[in-house]
């Protein structure tokens, strides 16, 4: 087996993820339950929609319609056209997933504003002068990680932990220029 | 994609970040992958575990984790691609709704959701509820008038762009291989080709996150395609954590084909279904032992799906349908004109969507992807926003088209004239007359259909993650609920025509437009990707209704053969075409009686082969052959006068022996000799040091005789996965056939431009 540990802390945040969500399926609230039951317009009363809290046994018109809008005689006649339904849902689930979507969504926008914008900002006030020199070559890369080489260049010579994330990152971004370039620019995948 | 450096399983926690080192056995980005190469790696792999495991209980044990690890993947891909497909569908639900109104006791509630607990629902107004408001509810306390209709209008507008502005803007900075369907390219490494980012770790978070953006924001697209590249994004990583199937990478395109199965069993809740497709068309060798392991694979992820539960009442998918009403045989008349209907169109959107991608490649409209994407976006949110048929979901729609009119249904759709004496239950409701609602979503669906139609040919091939099976499905859907609306009114305003005197009395429930829109949506999505058994399965296991499958293969058929009347490509085997991708069409026949002296390099005229000799060039030699010319591997002969042929050798693999032994051997400097026989012969004491290459020779490399008719060759690459042969005469070598030369000749045979194909 591997030990590429960025994959493993992966797969444990999904099980995690996934463990979490079955236990949301599992644990139900009192509210998630209902037994819905549609019944058409029926001589001169209008259509209606009964919603109740019951079991699965009990979902069928005699429990849920109430109020009953017909006379007695014309329950069953009344009853014959309504349709039951029971549902369930979880809406812990519901309100995990989303919450863990919205927050994803927004660490990858914060991390994209700090690629395009800060970044490139940050990065001229450290290095000054030789940057723009070196910027001046490739004037039409205006693209984000336009500054990837060099910087590779720069932290090849260092070794410990935090070059080597920085390392990475570098790499990574030299990889994303070249996917960039092979997509938007020549149209030679995916086009 | 994770390279083989990084597997050794020692090493600290800092090795991952590490750049990997290439070594030998690995391929380069846009190459073809030797299959043969492969499978012996493979089968040599499994005999040394297998001779292991006679010798102790822990090399047993270690034989039957190997054995197990396959099955342990599947499950691990199952799990996932439910999960993934779980959270889709979910923020899919809640962002749609998103752009019309919020849920103000819980925003994370979608329309539906909300109401759920709320006892304001009325039988016409199903979805009423004073927690759910709109936005000009919400921000000008209005909810009806002009004021109110604009301010709704302008915020769709907003969110719609809002939207998919961020899903272009991600998938631009971070991965920009999550754009498009996912399909052709998947098909195209699954054929052996290497991309190498494309099944990612940063494409799968990508295309996961701007998939639910881009559906959300209205586009006319689905997500099934995408769905496929997610699942074998997940496959890929799962595949990386044994090395059973990292190192080898047609191993690992044995669990790419399973997961591609998966991904397509939970976008539409068909585990059959989904590994037909996969069978028929994304995989290209799919052996028995695939089979079972996609099933497997597949079920895993439908149950996983299920469980996470995303429509609330333990539906896999949107539109299952539930009636069971008898189809009679004349039917099968207005099934088969929708069946042409779908061909046609399937034909249509083709030529009109490779016309324009084409476009998008060589023009100027190329070089604006974000503007494109925004414009798009605005034109289809401004005209789907007055049609209430477009302005909800694609999915919505479709389960509306595909549902039958009971007497609980208050659409517009469903506004029959009612007898008020009738006393049948509910689901044996006799023909009735259309009422005005009827006439009105007639004429709001036409309009829709042209609308669907224009805008997803530009749509699709967008820098975006897009899908076409919705959009498709869409289109037939709605012109099989008209034609099916049409024949229902036919038959009950001329019952006494001979065709439907015999089935179809007054008084009787005869046809079910919802069973039409269904034939329709299977027709034009055959016509667009020419599925056959798959798409059949798919639509019954969608709709649950086994007796309508001789309708669906009727129409399917159908629209197959009207498609192919006009062009034997369907949409993703023309996108391969587009991209100029390395790949061998198991469907295309070829029939031409050339030979293989016409095909191989180098033709007359050009310049001779470039070969090795095997025991007299310096590596000084071979450094300058490799490094003036491009070709991907040289064959060795036995000397230049007598070239008869002794093995093939890759550049590469050239490469990296030639640094690897500059380094580290001692006395090899540039005028040592290379010798690729087996024992070199004993040389004077002050010559160099002799440089040994004889282990990254294949000593077997596929021949041909020149005679030898194209037809067979083809033949040959196709099943075995060759990227090259050798041509010989008497055994003498002649010249070479790559796998791109075959491709081109393929293409100039059938009048095509043979310098589309790109890649090799």
């Amino acid at each position: 087996m591997a030990a590429c540990c960025g994959g493993w802390v992966r797969l444990c945040s999904l099980l995690v993820l996934a463990a979490v969500v079955s236990l949301g399926a599992a644990a139900k609230n009192s509210e998630d339950v209902r037994c819905k039951c549609i019944c058409p317009p029926y001589k001169d009363h209008s259509g209606n929609i009964f919603n109740k809290n019951v079991s699965q046994k009990d979902c069928d018109c005699l429990h849920v319609v109430e109020p009953m809008p017909v006379p007695g005689p014309d329950v069953e006649a009344y009853c014959l056209r309504c349709e039951c339904k029971y549902e369930e849902r979880s809406s812990v689930t519901i309100k995990v997933t989303i919450i863990i979507y919205l927050s994803i969504l927004g660490l990858l926008l914060l991390y994209m504003v700090y690629l395009t914008l800060v970044e490139p900002i940050l990065k001229r006030r450290l290095f000054g002068h030789s940057q723009l020199i070196q910027s001046d070559e490739d004037i039409g890369d205006h693209q984000p990680f336009a500054n990837a080489h060099d910087v590779l260049a720069r932290s090849r010579s260092r070794a410990n932990v935090l070059n080597k994330v920085e390392y990475a990152q570098q790499r990574w971004k030299l990889q994303v220029q070249e996917q960039r370039k092979s997509v938007f620019d020549r149209h030679v995948v995916l086009s | 994609m994770v390279n083989a450096g990084d597997m050794n399983g020692s090493g600290n926690l800092m090795d991952f970040l590490d750049e990997p080192f290439p070594d030998v056995g690995t391929y380069e980005d846009f190459h073809t992958i030797d299959w043969l190469r492969e499978k012996s790696r493979d089968t040599d792999r499994h005999r040394k575990i297998t001779s292991k495991s006679k010798e102790s209980i822990w090399e047993f044990i270690k034989s039957l984790l190997d054995a197990w690890s396959g099955w342990v993947v599947m499950l691990l891909i199952g799990l996932l691609a439910g999960t993934l497909a779980g959270v889709i569908d979910l923020a899919v639900d809640w962002m749609t709704d998103l752009k019309e109104g919020v849920c103000l006791s819980a925003f994370w509630y979608s329309h539906e959701q909300c109401c759920w607990t709320s006892n304001e629902t009325t039988f016409d107004d199903r979805d009423k509820c004073p927690q759910w408001q709109k936005w000009s509810e919400l921000l000008v306390s209005q909810s009806e008038g002009a004021s109110a209709y604009i301010l709704n209008y302008f915020l769709y507008i907003m969110w719609a762009l809002c939207f998919a502005f961020l899903a272009v803007s991600l998938v631009r900075v971070f991965a920009p291989y999550a754009c498009g369907s996912g399909i052709p390219e998947i098909k195209t490494i699954l054929s052996g080709f290497i991309i190498r980012g494309y099944l990612g770790k940063w494409t799968l978070l990508i295309k996961t996150v701007t998939l639910v953006l881009v559906v959300s924001s209205g586009l006319s697209l689905g997500k099934e395609g995408p769905l496929v590249h997610v699942a074998c994004c997940c496959g890929n990583f799962f595949s990386s954590l044994f090395s059973k199937y990292s190192k080898n990478e047609g191993k690992r395109r044995e669990v790419l084909s399973a997961a591609a199965a998966a991904g397509v069993s939970v976008a539409f809740g068909a585990p059959i279904g989904g590994v037909l497709f996969s069978l028929e068309e994304v995989s290209y060798y799919f052996p028995l032992k695939t089979l079972w392991r996609s099933f497997f694979a597949a079920l895993v992820a439908a149950f996983t799906l299920r469980s996470i539960n995303p429509f609330g009442n333990s539906r896999l998918v949107l539109f299952y349908v539930e009636y069971h009403t008898p189809w009679y045989m004349a039917e099968l008349f207005p099934f088969i004109l929708l069946g042409v209907f779908g061909g046609l169109w399937g034909t249509l959107f083709i030529r009109c969507n490779i016309a324009w991608c084409r476009r998008r490649k060589t023009t100027r409209l190329g070089k604006y992807p974000v503007l494109e994407v925004i414009v798009i976006t605005a034109i289809t949110a401004i005209i789907a926003y007055p049609n209430p048929y477009t302005r909800r979901s694609t999915s919505e729609l479709i389960s509306e088209l595909f549902n039958d009119c009971g007497a609980l249904e208050s659409s517009q759709l469903c506004d029959y004239i009612n007898d008020p004496n009738m006393t049948r239950p509910l689901d044996d409701i006799p023909d009735r007359p259309a009422g005005p609602g009827v006439y009105t979503a007639m004429w709001q669906l036409a309009l829709a259909l042209v609308f669907k139609i224009v805008i997803t040919i530009f749509t699709f091939g967008m820098k975006i993650p897009s899908g076409l099976f919705i959009p498709s499905m869409a289109v037939g859907a709605m012109a099989g609920r008209m034609v099916g609306i049409g024949v229902e009114q036919l038959a009950y305003h001329h019952h006494d025509w001979i065709i439907f005197r015999n089935w179809c009395r007054p008084g009787a429930d005869c046809v079910t437009p919802g069973l039409y829109a269904m034939v329709g949506a299977a027709a034009c999505l055959g016509g667009v990707t020419r599925m056959t058994v798959s798409l059949v399965v798919i639509m019954f296991e969608l709709t649950g209704g086994l007796e309508y499958i001789v309708p669906l293969m009727a129409a399917a058929v159908t629209s197959k053969w009207v498609a192919d009347a006009f062009g034997k490509e369907g949409i993703y085997e023309a996108h391969i075409h587009l991209n100029g991708y390395p790949f061998l069409d198991v469907k295309d026949e070829f029939t031409h009686r050339t030979l293989a002296t016409d095909v191989m390099r180098p033709r007359r005229g050009e310049a001779p082969l470039s070969v090795l000799t095997q025991d007299s060039m310096t590596v000084e030699d071979v450094e300058t052959l490799i490094k003036e010319t491009d070709y991907n591997g040289f064959p060795v002969v036995v000397s230049k006068d007598s070239e008869r042929l002794i093995g093939f050798a890759q550049r590469r693999e050239l490469i990296l022996a030639i640094k690897n032994a500059r380094q580290r051997q001692d006395g090899v400097v540039s005028n040592s000799i290379v010798y690729f026989t087996e024992d070199p012969p004993e040389l004077p004491p002050n010559s160099p040091h002799p440089l040994k290459l004889r282990r990254i020779l294949n000593l077997s490399p596929f021949t041909v005789t020149d005679h030898t008719p194209m037809e067979t060759v083809v033949d040959i690459f196709r099943k075995l996965g060759l990227r090259q042969c050798l041509v010989t005469r008497s055994g003498r070598l002649l010249g070479i056939i790559t796998k791109k030369d075959v491709l081109r000749h393929m293409a100039q045979m059938a009048n095509q431009d043979p310098e589309s194909i790109m890649f090799n």
